[in-house]
């Protein structure tokens, strides 16, 4: 039940976040949206086990990457982010979940909402979609502390850019870029009306982030006009060491 | 907001202790809360595992759905809040694709 996955490369997203690369050579495949588990064991026997989404589109080497953010008092990302190098193994469970996944066989409007970190996931459904030339148009709203915090910023310019049915807005909470349009602050219901597909396209949304986070975004795209049966969500609480 | 608070995570995040038990993907499964009647996807209901296991409740009323407890005996598994399961059998052949 657990395979061993090997690190092929590692990349530094912000400061305090990293994506590992590994190759899991019985790696069955995977959807988008999924996540792995990841077990750490100590010499004395001592284990833990975290959840964390993959980042990654599937692909024919059995690779899969995972984004982890570090959590100051975590006990797995603090090793993941800072401690693990290139040729280190992993033990994964996984590919787990089967709601919260975009298929490839969805064409209809996809609204993705990120909180922080939450983008994993989201990700890998942008990058399936592309890698399987999908034309579902894609909506991402991606709410993130500051500029500096944004997870995978040139890639995700560059598939928009590529492709106008892939749309993306920042919504910056604590701090924004110079001459940004708007004063730093949470996603309102003013930004939901005004950048997520319209309730009667009936988009699928797909809402990833912090527990609370989730929780508010949710309401909000509801009172918008979108029934809660459109809309899948994944929580990670603030001491889960989740993502 | 007495006990409105934030401390869970989706029924989703079951999905890794489940599948050490179930063959089928349990958090896509739709399931009816025995206590007010509601068929949701396990993956919507609440989870909680800050105790020594994990606690699902139905996202509508709160009533316990599922709890699951790893011991030294072995893994106890309490679904009697739930009355019915539909598993989506297409997943077999998917996942070995």
């Amino acid at each position: 039940m657990w395979r061993i996955g090997t690190i092929v490369a590692l990349h530094d997203e912000t400061p305090t976040a990293r994506t590992i690369t590994l190759e899991v050579p019985d790696w069955p495949g995977h959807l988008a949206g999924q996540h792995v588990d990841v077990r750490l064991t100590a010499p004395d026997g001592y284990s833990a086990v975290r959840s964390y989404s993959i980042a990654s589109a599937p692909n024919s080497e059995r690779r899969v990457e995972l984004t982890v953010e570090r959590l100051p008092n975590g006990e797995v990302s603090p090793y993941l982010t800072q401690e693990v190098a290139v040729g280190d193994s992993l033990e994964l469970r996984g590919p787990i979940g089967g709601w919260f996944v975009w298929r490839t066989e969805q064409t209809e409007p996809i609204q993705l909402v990120a909180g922080g970190s939450g983008v994993v996931p989201l990700m890998a459904m942008i990058r399936t979609r592309a890698s399987a030339g999908s034309t579902a148009p894609f909506r991402l709203l991606y709410s993130v502390r500051e500029p500096g915090a944004v997870f995978y910023r040139e890639e995700l310019q560059a598939l928009s850019d590529h492709d106008h049915a892939v749309s993306l807005t920042y919504a910056y909470t604590r701090a924004a870029p110079k001459d940004w349009p708007q004063p730093p602050g949470r996603i309102d219901a003013a930004l939901i009306a005004n950048t997520t597909w319209p309730s009667n396209l009936v988009p699928t949304c797909y809402v990833c982030g912090p527990t609370s986070f989730v929780e508010s975004t949710t309401d909000l795209l509801i009172a918008s006009g979108n029934g809660r049966d459109k809309i899948r969500t994944e929580r990670f609480g603030p001491t889960g060491d989740r993502k | 907001m007495s006990s409105h608070t934030y401390d869970y995570l989706d029924g989703n995040a079951a999905a890794g202790e489940l599948s050490k038990i179930f063959a089928l993907d349990v958090t896509a499964a739709e399931g009816q809360c025995a206590h007010c009647g509601a068929k949701r996807r396990f993956a919507e209901a609440h989870l909680y595992m800050q105790g020594p296991g994990l606690v699902a409740r139905c996202a509508v009323c709160e009533h316990v759905l599922l709890r699951l407890v790893n011991a030294r005996q072995g893994v106890f598994l309490d679904m009697r809040g739930m009355t019915c399961l539909i598993l989506d059998t297409s997943q077999l052949q998917e996942s070995s694709g």
